[in-house]
């Protein structure tokens, strides 16, 4: 027995010796990767093309921008714009549902082409990934309870505001605000089942967001429509993926010509927004930016 | 639209389902390697020999203190940047549990094994039976029937666990779940409660026949 027993330990050691071993083979590799192995992580404009997919990664849970309907199709204003591209290119389109808190990870990686998630253009962001222009516009905005409304940020000193990893939110209340105690969540459906049980005195995101969410929960007000400044959301393609970022930029002037984005938000958002929002207020056409 | 009949409103029904086999195959797979693995690893940790008992200690660890989260970014997205390999989300989850489950069952064999007392060894020897004998008849039966109950326990809890996968894109009976209350969260902000409801009930309905499965193998070993 003592014998069978000897033999097992020394499999037993020889499975983890090899697994240690390519954990330890993964980490230094990482390491040594240099410019070279960077550049061939993601697909040129070419590639793709003969690839015949287009990968573009989407949020899959945030109505009215990236959402799985009932009859799990995706929609929303991201995913219109997102066919539009590979119908462009002439590819197939491969959406891969993404979370706020991966998306960089999708793209350092080339694991999708583009990422078209309600990306906001910051500039810790781009120095991970590449933006092109964009094609909406956004500023925070914080939702509270109609009970305790919270109209400035300073009301929130001491209270617990909610937010969502990886969002801009998240970042600007820990620069800005150090005093507010900010309560996290990796997914917004937690975030805003959060708000509606008291878990927190509010609720900070892009604005848009909160906008269409406090329409329909009675309840609940948006006490703080615009904070911070005013931020653009714009694909973004792997970094150093210069032919990708030139085609898109192309395509994202040149749809100006008939409205495209005005056309995506009375298909999508329209719906959902109804007149409380000002269409020129979130619309980017044709990647210009015009001032308030 | 009420709450309840978001679940039958289009094929939200089949895709929760869908999603639910996508929960089960990635947990049931990672669950039989790790039994295999975490026995080889518990007979391992037994042996006097200090350095293998080092390498099976550090390995424990090392999987215990790092997040399940942490593991599924470095296998899903760590070997991609490292190697360039581009592993589908679902096989670096079943990596990532496989070596949580191999782990965590390797304890519990450890576990089961250290606990049978000296006497029921010594007492089997007196007997005259020989050592295969006693092992087979004596000890694993023993050890099998403390083993059980936590195995049941540790799956279960990998079974839960796989909710987390959403985050490297792939989607699993919660995602729907998910997925299902976003699309109609202005038509039927209610539907949450349903649907949770729902997910709740399919869960259930894994883990219970597991752990009925599991009373009756510690029956069948009294």
């Amino acid at each position: 027995m003592k014998k069978i027993k000897k033999i097992i330990a020394a499999a037993a050691a020889a499975v983890l010796a090899l697994s240690l071993a390519a954990c330890g083979g993964s980490g230094t590799a990482s390491e040594n990767s240099g410019a070279a192995e960077s550049a061939s992580i993601y697909r040129t404009l070419d590639d793709i093309k003969s690839s015949g997919t287009l990968k573009i990664g989407v949020f899959s849970d945030k109505n009215p921008f990236g959402y799985v309907d009932n009859n799990g199709e995706y929609q929303g204003y991201d995913v219109y714009f997102a066919k539009r591209l590979a119908e462009d290119l002439g590819t197939e389109l491969e959406l891969v549902p993404v979370e706020a808190a991966s998306r960089v990870e999708f793209l350092e990686t080339g694991k999708v082409d583009i990422i078209l998630a309600n990306f906001t253009v910051t500039d810790e962001r781009a120095e991970k990934v590449d933006f092109a222009l964009p094609y909406m516009k956004v500023a925070l905005g914080v939702v509270s309870p109609d009970s305790a409304v919270i109209t400035s940020a300073d009301d929130l000193a001491g209270k617990k505001l909610i937010v969502v990893k990886g969002t801009t939110a998240e970042t600007y209340f820990t620069e800005n605000y150090p005093d507010v105690e900010l309560v996290k969540f990796d997914e917004y459906n937690e975030a805003y089942s959060s708000l509606q049980d008291g878990r927190g005195d509010a609720f900070s995101t892009d604005n848009t967001e909160v906008l269409a969410w406090a329409m329909q929960n009675p309840g609940f007000t948006v006490g703080i429509e615009s904070l911070g400044s005013i931020d653009t959301i714009a694909p973004a393609v792997s970094k150093g993926n210069e032919t990708l970022l030139t085609w898109i930029n192309d395509e994202i002037t040149s749809l100006a010509g008939e409205n495209f984005f005005h056309n995506d938000y009375d298909a999508t958002l329209a719906p959902v927004y109804g007149d409380a929002v000002d269409k020129e207020n979130l619309v980017v056409e044709g990647g210009i930016v015009k001032a308030e | 639209m009420k709450g309840y009949e978001v679940l039958f409103t289009g094929n939200n029904f089949l895709r929760l389902l869908s999603g639910l086999w996508v929960t089960l195959r990635i947990s049931l797979i990672s669950i039989g390697i790790s039994l295999v693995l975490g026995v080889l690893l518990g007979a391992a940790m037994t042996v006097r020999n200090k350095a293998v008992k080092a390498v099976c200690k550090v390995y424990l660890e090392v999987v215990r203190i790092m997040p399940q989260l942490v593991w599924l970014f470095i296998v899903f997205f760590g070997i991609t940047r490292s190697t360039g390999i581009n592993l589908s989300g679902e096989t670096a989850a079943i990596i990532v549990f496989t070596i949580w489950g191999t782990a965590e069952t390797g304890d519990l064999v450890r576990g089961a094994f250290v606990s049978i007392p000296a006497h029921q060894y010594e007492s089997g020897l007196a007997l005259g039976l020989g050592k295969a004998q006693l092992y087979f008849y004596v000890i694993l039966p023993q050890t099998v029937r403390r083993l059980t109950p936590n195995i049941i326990n540790l799956s279960t809890r990998m079974i839960k666990t796989t909710a987390l996968v959403s985050l490297i894109g792939v989607t699993e009976v919660l995602k729907v779940g998910k997925q299902i209350i976003d699309a109609n969260r202005y038509d039927a902000p209610d539907a949450a409660i349903w649907v949770y409801a729902a997910i709740f009930f399919m869960y259930f309905i894994i883990c219970f026949p597991l752990s009925v499965f599991s009373k009756k193998l510690a029956d069948r070993s009294k």
